[in-house]
């Protein structure tokens, strides 16, 4: 199995920060704010290994730190410390050490991210093929023909009618839009996706044919994925491994069925306790 | 006994540790067995010995508290499945080791054929080649050809568990952990899937099963390993208390 991403104690601290932010922080203060100097200590060495079509889910309350700790690593946000490497066709990237160009090159063309909020993976001004393009074209891809015949490709394998490429993504219902965001991730084949609580506050049955199709990625493209999500069953489904998160500390990782079967941290008991 | 174990549990225990009550639950302790190509090592013992907690932490759905398993792959290396990293055990599950408990977990909206041919396409089977070995399996599990299409949701028990067994079966497995696999099917299915199993067995898989009852423990097994209850389970409560 090939390795596509390892990364090791990535930190994101919102604020000043000062030397006692980590002591001071974490599960065990049961907070992230720190009390010295009140910065917000979103991630703390945050660590793992991803390998080829594997899916990883991150589980954790709201400001767990889980959507922060993949912002860093799509360019979303600048870490404060931490590596992540990258590996590519035989190719190593030191993630977080290269230039703004070449991060916005491995941002639209090797990785990929869809948003819980559409509006932040689409642009609402143009339409639903138009944003396909627009992420082809960052991706040197000119002929208008090639793009216009692949947003098409994406978009009816997403399940999106391909009559409606021309609309804006406004006229869509939100289980579409995320479609369209898939299809707009996907249209550059990367192989490496990050899904930030992608079916929350979707009806069920929209949220079910949504995990299916990445399910149905996941086995056929062999693309890595890294889901964030609050939802036990969204992991359950998808993720073959987990890790849990709390006031920006990973504090249990293990395999999906264990982590849910035999948790072993006392947040982690408590999370799968109150599932419904 | 000339040939190799391909498992070899040695001291196992699993303790489960519930912070919110602030107890300890012994539920396996020092349990030790083998497991070998082409035979069945039955478990038996009361509810509570401990059972199905010995199958889960070679399965490593429970992570072992103490002990080593020993598991002999394909290539003949030897792993400790308490110790072995994630990603090695995700493959042996996708390869050598099967696990068929006596639940179900199918998606509701997944047709049973598909269901048991999930293996094989995670195992990167063609799907169409796939599908055709499920309707194999599906044939042979005697489940009648209409509720193909269906998904095992509405199922009685008894078709549950033969779609549960040809999903677990299907691939093949070197390791096949069974937790009562005939529990809740009457006895004509019974001995249906009991021969299916037997012949299995004849091919070579090596098998760790829970039988509920007792006359297929003494028609199935080659070996058996007795399990008692954990001892001193009241007297480690009341230490920590």
């Amino acid at each position: 199995m090939d390795k596509v991403l390892t990364v090791k104690n990535l930190s994101k601290v919102f604020g000043e920060g000062c030397p006692e932010c980590f002591d001071l922080t974490g599960p065990e203060h049961d907070t992230n704010l720190c009390p010295r100097c009140g910065s917000i200590v979103a991630a703390h060495n945050v660590s793992f290994d991803l390998y080829q079509g594997e899916i990883l889910g991150i589980m954790g309350e709201s400001g767990s730190g889980k959507s922060t700790a993949v912002k860093c690593l799509y360019f979303d946000q600048p870490p404060s410390s931490g590596e992540a490497i990258f590996y590519d066709d035989g190719e190593q990237y030191d993630v977080f050490n290269l230039n703004a160009a070449q991060q916005r090159r491995l941002a639209n063309h090797r990785f990929a991210m869809v948003y819980q909020n559409p509006h932040l993976g689409l642009n609402f001004d143009i339409s639903a093929g138009g944003n396909i393009a627009e992420r082809l074209l960052m991706s040197d891809v000119k002929n208008y023909a090639e793009i216009r015949s692949r947003a098409m490709r994406l978009l009816s394998r997403t399940e999106v009618q391909t009559e409606r490429m021309d609309e804006l993504p406004k006229n869509f219902s939100g289980g579409m839009q995320q479609r369209v965001q898939i299809a707009k991730a996907l249209v550059t084949n990367p192989p490496l996706l990050f899904l930030d609580e992608v079916t929350t506050g979707l009806d069920l049955s929209v949220q079910a044919a949504i995990l299916d199709l990445i399910l149905e990625i996941q086995q056929q493209n062999k693309t890595a994925m890294i889901v964030v999500t609050h939802d036990l069953g969204v992991i359950r489904l998808l993720a073959g491994r987990t890790l849990v998160m709390k006031y920006g500390r990973v504090i249990e990782s293990g395999l999906t069925d264990q982590v849910l079967e035999d948790p072993q941290h006392a947040y982690t008991q408590r999370l799968v306790a109150s599932a419904l | 006994m000339n040939q190799k174990p391909i498992l070899r549990v040695e001291g196992y225990c699993k303790y489960f540790e519930l912070h919110e009550q602030q107890k300890i639950i012994p539920s396996s302790d020092d349990v030790n067995l083998e497991v070998y190509p082409g035979k069945l090592t039955a478990l038996i013992g009361p509810t509570g010995a401990g059972k199905s907690t010995v199958l889960k932490g070679i399965y490593r759905t429970y992570l072992p508290t103490n002990g080593t398993l020993l598991y002999r792959t394909e290539n003949g290396q030897q792993i400790d499945l308490a110790q072995a990293d994630e990603h090695r055990i995700l493959e042996l599950r996708k390869t050598e080791m099967g696990f068929v408990t006596q639940f179900l977990h199918a998606l509701p909206r997944q047709a049973s054929e598909d269901v048991v041919a999930q293996p094989l396409i995670l195992r990167g089977a063609d799907k169409s080649q796939a599908r055709t070995a499920a309707r194999e399996m599906l044939t042979a599990m005697n489940l009648p050809e209409r509720l193909w299409g269906i998904s095992p949701a509405t199922f009685s028990g008894g078709e549950k568990q033969r779609v549960n067994l040809a999903r677990g079966l299907v691939s093949r497995p070197r390791l096949l952990l069974l937790d009562e696999p005939t529990a809740s099917l009457d006895p004509v299915t019974t001995e249906h899937i009991i021969r299916i199993i037997e012949k299995l067995k004849n091919e070579g898989i090596a098998m760790l099963a829970i039988f509920h009852q007792p006359e297929l423990v003494t028609r199935m097994a080659d070996h058996i390993v007795e399990l008692e209850p954990p001892a001193g389970v009241d007297k480690m409560l009341k230490e920590i208390a």
